[in-house]
């Protein structure tokens, strides 16, 4: 079996006549902790939904495994009649026509995905009820219920407050650990994720790079990949990225706050 | 069998249809399309009287029709743009058919507002087939319908078809409220499905639970009205709309 559990190579993507991604390539070990990172409208979205299979596209996407997805965000009314533990259910049949057998191996990988996520005590709450950092936790457990290799989430901290994000991203990191799922998350801030990312796959421009922060996030290596320069400069621990310098018209637009770790 | 009895029959299998649907009109929020298809009785009903064929075959072919014609223009355009574009199609297509078949006035009294007390013996095997399949029908389809209503791209990664599911919940929805036409009315079928719906989704927090006690409350809910308009000669759909209303109020009551 191969030791990677996603290998993408000379990948593109079209939408609305638009070439969104171009020729991207790159691989991502098993257990590892990667993020996806690019300003709004980069193609981050893109690139998850190809990996699913919901978009056509040329090139070659190979997934080791079994893929668990978490989308953006899901619009639950409170009033909604279904339960946290009804909504992780789905994730193992809720595709399929026919009566769901009550049995102890369902209930079972139910329980097991809502204990991995640590969100046994709401599991018989309504799902609109609660707050964002416990949907996106139900979320997470919906994906993890059939037990996947690699675990996308398409920006999963987008809503949530700085204590509840890191909440999610230290979860996701143990399950990485624990369970060996291969992570692959997008996020536009990096900060929360600074702290446990193995790998960056950094998309602008159409294009993509990966490596590790130390490898990417460079100011020859940005500057390459949005073709203009880039400074990526230190300050107090953290990184700036910023658009500017020769050739920009002397305008200096923040692209990314990030830090080295 | 005694007249009041088939009546009572006919509510009670229409109610147990359009309450098993009512449930997945809140899940889907799907309100509004459960305003516009019923109208599309108003054209079968008239469309049947014009050439000659049966009701029922005008009810359930414009209701199918109306189903399939509102799933494909939610793929071109808004969800609410393409349900008020079909609302209106179908009340026009109605008015004709009504004004070329002679029977104006009556008819539009009877198809907007209802006349269970008209129904016969005759209709109770159609009836029982619709009140009967559309809530198995339901009950199969309660977990793909409920994730697709839940996340249409969550269905998609798993191998679903939320597309299909669409289509089948507004084939089912349409079916449930073009037969409750006659007993309630085009306009207030929409009470008889929603305030029960609406009510089993605040009193329950499961979803086949929910469809189940919406099931049970619009039945009930048939019967007072058809046992209020009984001793009142005031009409079944004024109970039947006010009934729904005081059902989802009193469901309201109920600490969160």
């Amino acid at each position: 079996m191969s030791g990677l559990a996603l290998e993408v190579s000379e990948l593109s993507v079209a939408q609305g006549g638009r070439e969104v991604l171009r020729h991207i390539g790159f691989g991502l070990p098993r257990g590892a902790f990667c993020g996806l990172i690019g300003s709004n409208g980069a193609g981050k979205t893109t690139l998850l939904r190809a990996i699913l299979g919901l978009l056509p596209a040329q090139g070659r996407i190979q997934v080791n495994g079994l893929v668990g997805y978490v989308p953006q965000k899901i619009q639950l009314e409170p009033d909604l009649p279904v339960r946290a533990q009804d909504f992780v259910a789905l994730g193992l049949d809720g595709h399929k026509f026919g009566f769901a057998l009550p049995g102890a191996k369902r209930a079972a990988a139910v329980e097991a995905a809502l204990r991995a996520v640590e969100a046994e005590g709401f599991a018989r709450q309504r799902v609109g009820r609660l707050s964002g950092g416990q949907q996106q936790r139900v979320l997470i457990a919906h994906a993890l219920v059939r037990a996947p290799d690699l675990l996308l989430l398409d920006e999963p901290l987008a809503n949530l407050d700085i204590k509840a994000a890191a909440e999610i991203v230290a979860l996701l990191k143990r399950l990485c650990r624990e369970r060996g799922v291969t992570v692959l998350l997008s996020a536009h801030d990096m900060n929360p994720l600074l702290p446990v990312m193995d790998r960056i796959l950094y998309v602008a421009g159409g294009k993509a790079i990966c490596g590790t922060v130390r490898e990417v996030v460079r100011t020859e290596v940005l500057s390459a990949l949005y073709g203009h320069h880039i400074d990526v400069i230190g300050v107090h621990g953290r990184i700036l990225v910023v658009a500017g310098g020769e050739g920009h018209d002397h305008r200096h637009d923040l692209v990314h706050v990030t830090a080295i770790p | 069998m005694s007249y009041l009895v088939e009546i009572w029959m006919a509510a009670s299998l229409v109610a147990l249809a359009a309450g098993a649907a009512g449930a997945f009109v809140v899940i889907r929020r799907a309100g509004f399309a459960a305003h516009a298809l019923p109208m599309a009785a108003f054209p079968g009903a008239a469309a049947a009287a014009l050439f000659g064929f049966p009701l029922w075959v005008g009810l359930g072919g414009f209701a199918l029709g109306g189903a399939g014609l509102l799933a494909l223009m939610q793929r071109r355009a808004r969800r609410d743009s393409a349900t008020a574009l079909l609302l209106s199609v179908l009340l026009a297509v109605g008015a004709l058919c009504l004004s070329l078949s002679g029977h104006y006035a009556g008819s539009v009294y009877g198809l907007l507002f209802g006349q269970v007390f008209a129904l016969g013996g005759q209709d109770l095997p159609v009836l029982c087939v619709i009140g009967l399949c559309v809530p198995a029908m339901l009950w199969l389809g309660l977990r793909p319908l409920s994730l697709s209503a839940l996340s249409p791209e969550l269905m998609r990664v798993q191998g679903g078809r939320p597309d299909v599911m669409e289509f089948l919940f507004l084939a089912l929805l349409a079916l449930a409220a073009g037969f409750a036409v006659p007993v309630t009315g085009a306009l207030l079928v929409f009470s008889l499905m929603l305030g029960p719906g609406a009510a089993a989704a605040l009193l329950c927090a499961r979803p086949g639970g929910a469809m189940a006690l919406a099931m049970l409350f619009a039945v009930a809910l048939a019967w007072a009205a058809l046992a209020l308009a009984y001793v009142s000669n005031w009409p079944v759909g004024f109970f039947t709309g006010v009934g729904a209303a005081g059902l989802y109020l009193l469901a309201r009551l109920k600490p969160v």
